[in-house]
């Protein structure tokens, strides 16, 4: 089951560009929460916060706190930990390009020290059920590597493999935007059937997709977060101008 | 059509022509001297290989017959000695530089020594295992010879490694990190074996330097007329077999140095195809 997300006082940055300023929001469980938002405005930043991505890149600095359930992320856990309850699913389909599909899916469990075969079996089976693409690949499970599928079938396989590791909270950042319209399609379904077990972040440039797949909304702008509502206020009557300049294609 | 549009079109297909035949050329240029060394060799030696050359040690000058055995697997022990020193130290220092120290002053210095060790000519590394293995032994061995070849292979394999290491998609590192892998296992499990097939390729570019290597045995290894496998006794070599006998004056010897030439040749070829026919099994449908 997924949790919530409570984000307060949170700041980062690189180097000595201060990308996230004071954002304080509570992402719901078992929901789909789309961030939208001009290039370069933070959204991206902000999921790597959440599962302690960001701070991979030494000159990366996080304040701030983030509660995820009942835990900490910053305080009680290690990355490592975090990163397991908190799957992240990459703008680029980025399998594994040495391994199977069936390894790909598999590859945070065994990595991880997991060996139970029956049972990794199962966890396969079921994590390419739950992103839709085990009826196009159960052929070929150990046969093929994971980088000679479509780009959309290779961004679902990189959902398989963060469903494999059983976590709490799903990040997409902008998953289906290197897709055409038929696979962006097939994960937007994707996304609709998981938020009842996951919690569900989403950062997109399509606010067409922001407004298909979520009930919640954020829009960011320069660092900061300007507004935070049900994604249908957003997008039909939001509160503040600069959202709606945003959303009416007057910038960004 | 616009004016001149012809006119460019032809001087285009011409330009692409020309390019074409330039790369021939120099793919012809390039291939050549390896053909023509590759079928001299044969030409001299194929006719003095028999089932003697490789069943028996040599002989006194003034017996005809006899054959380098021993040579071939004084290579064989010189050349694993070697792998086993020079392919986990090269890995190994390739991924500090390319994972762990990048962007230290202890990297640099790695990187700089080995760059240099690279330009280092073989004898000097001879020298250095003399002093470093011979003279405390007190007495020439075939474990002197493995620590000179192992030497010399370190830094290709270290240089090779960090740039195969490096050209993995940060895109994969991070997949990695993001399902919740440790960085050390991170490293290991998906870039290492990510970069793998040009890692391999390192190694069996510094193995195929170091099997013809003569000048760091001469004093390391010094060869041996004899049957012998024992790691602390001199040992014999192909390279040092064949500078012994090319440098007689006996035709027969001469004979003998050819075919020691050709078979060390195809050895390294064997060689390294065993290991890219291992490596390469279980390679599934797709991977680039």
């Amino acid at each position: 089951m997924g949790v919530g997300i409570e984000v307060s006082n949170l700041n980062a940055w690189y180097g000595t560009n201060h990308t996230l300023q004071d954002i304080n929001l509570n992402i719901p469980a078992n929901h789909a929460t789309a961030l939208i938002g001009p290039s370069g405005c933070g959204k991206s930043t902000f999921v790597r916060c959440i599962n302690r991505m960001h701070e991979t890149n030494p000159i990366a600095r996080v304040t701030g706190s983030v509660r995820i359930g009942d835990l900490d992320i910053y305080q009680d856990a290690k990355p490592v930990e975090i990163r397991r309850r908190v799957g992240m699913v990459f703008q680029r389909p980025n399998p594994f390009p040495t391994m199977s599909i069936y390894d790909n899916v598999a590859a945070g469990l065994k990595l991880n020290g997991y060996s139970n075969r029956r049972e990794l079996d199962s966890i396969v089976e079921k994590s390419l059920k739950n992103s839709a693409l085990w009826d196009e690949v159960k052929d070929d499970l150990k046969k093929k590597s994971g980088a000679s599928l479509s780009g959309g079938q290779q961004q679902r396989l990189c959902i398989a493999r963060a469903l494999a590791v059983d976590p709490e909270v799903l990040l997409m950042d902008e998953p289906a935007s290197a897709l055409d319209p038929v696979s962006t399609s097939k994960i937007e379904d994707l996304i609709f059937q998981l938020k009842s077990q996951y919690t569900i972040v989403i950062v997109t440039h399509n606010m067409q997709q922001a407004a298909r797949v979520a009930e919640k909304t954020g829009f960011f702008l320069n660092g900061r977060m300007v507004e935070f509502d049900s994604t249908h206020k957003i997008f039909t009557n939001p509160s503040d101008k600069r959202t709606e300049d945003y959303i009416t294609g007057r910038f960004g | 059509m616009r004016t001149g549009y012809k006119l460019r079109t032809r001087f285009r297909a011409l330009a692409d022509h020309t390019a074409t035949a330039v790369a021939v050329l120099s793919t012809l240029l390039v291939v050549t001297p390896l053909v023509v060394i590759f079928g001299y060799l044969i030409f001299r030696g194929f006719s003095s290989l028999n089932l003697a050359f490789f069943t028996k040690v040599p002989v006194p000058v003034g017996e005809t017959g006899g054959g380098m055995a021993n040579a071939i697997v004084g290579s064989a022990v010189l050349l694993g000695l070697a792998s086993v020193i020079g392919v986990p130290l090269g890995i190994g220092g390739g991924i500090y530089l390319a994972e762990f120290g990048r962007g230290t002053k202890m990297a640099y210095a790695i990187r700089f020594t080995a760059d240099v060790l690279n330009g280092v000519p073989s004898i000097v590394m001879g020298l250095a295992a003399f002093s470093l293995v011979v003279l405390p032994q007190g007495h020439f061995s075939a474990v002197a010879g493995g620590v000179a070849l192992g030497i010399m292979m370190v830094p290709t394999i270290c240089r090779t490694t960090e740039e195969m290491l490096l050209m993995v998609p940060h895109a994969v590192r991070e997949a990695a990190l993001g399902l919740g892998v440790p960085n050390w296992r991170s490293v290991l499990s998906i870039t290492v074996k990510t970069a793998s097939p040009g890692i391999i390729t390192g190694c069996m570019l510094a193995f195929a330097r170091v099997a013809g290597e003569t000048a760091p045995l001469l004093f390391t290894a010094l060869g041996n007329q004899f049957w012998s496998t024992n790691l602390n006794e001199p040992i014999a070599a192909l390279p040092l077999q064949i500078y012994v006998y090319a440098l007689s004056p006996y035709d027969d010897w001469h004979r003998l140095a050819w075919a020691g030439a050709l078979v060390l040749i195809v050895l390294i070829v064997f060689a390294v195809s065993l290991v890219r026919y291992v490596t390469s099994r279980g390679v599934l449908k797709g991977t680039s």
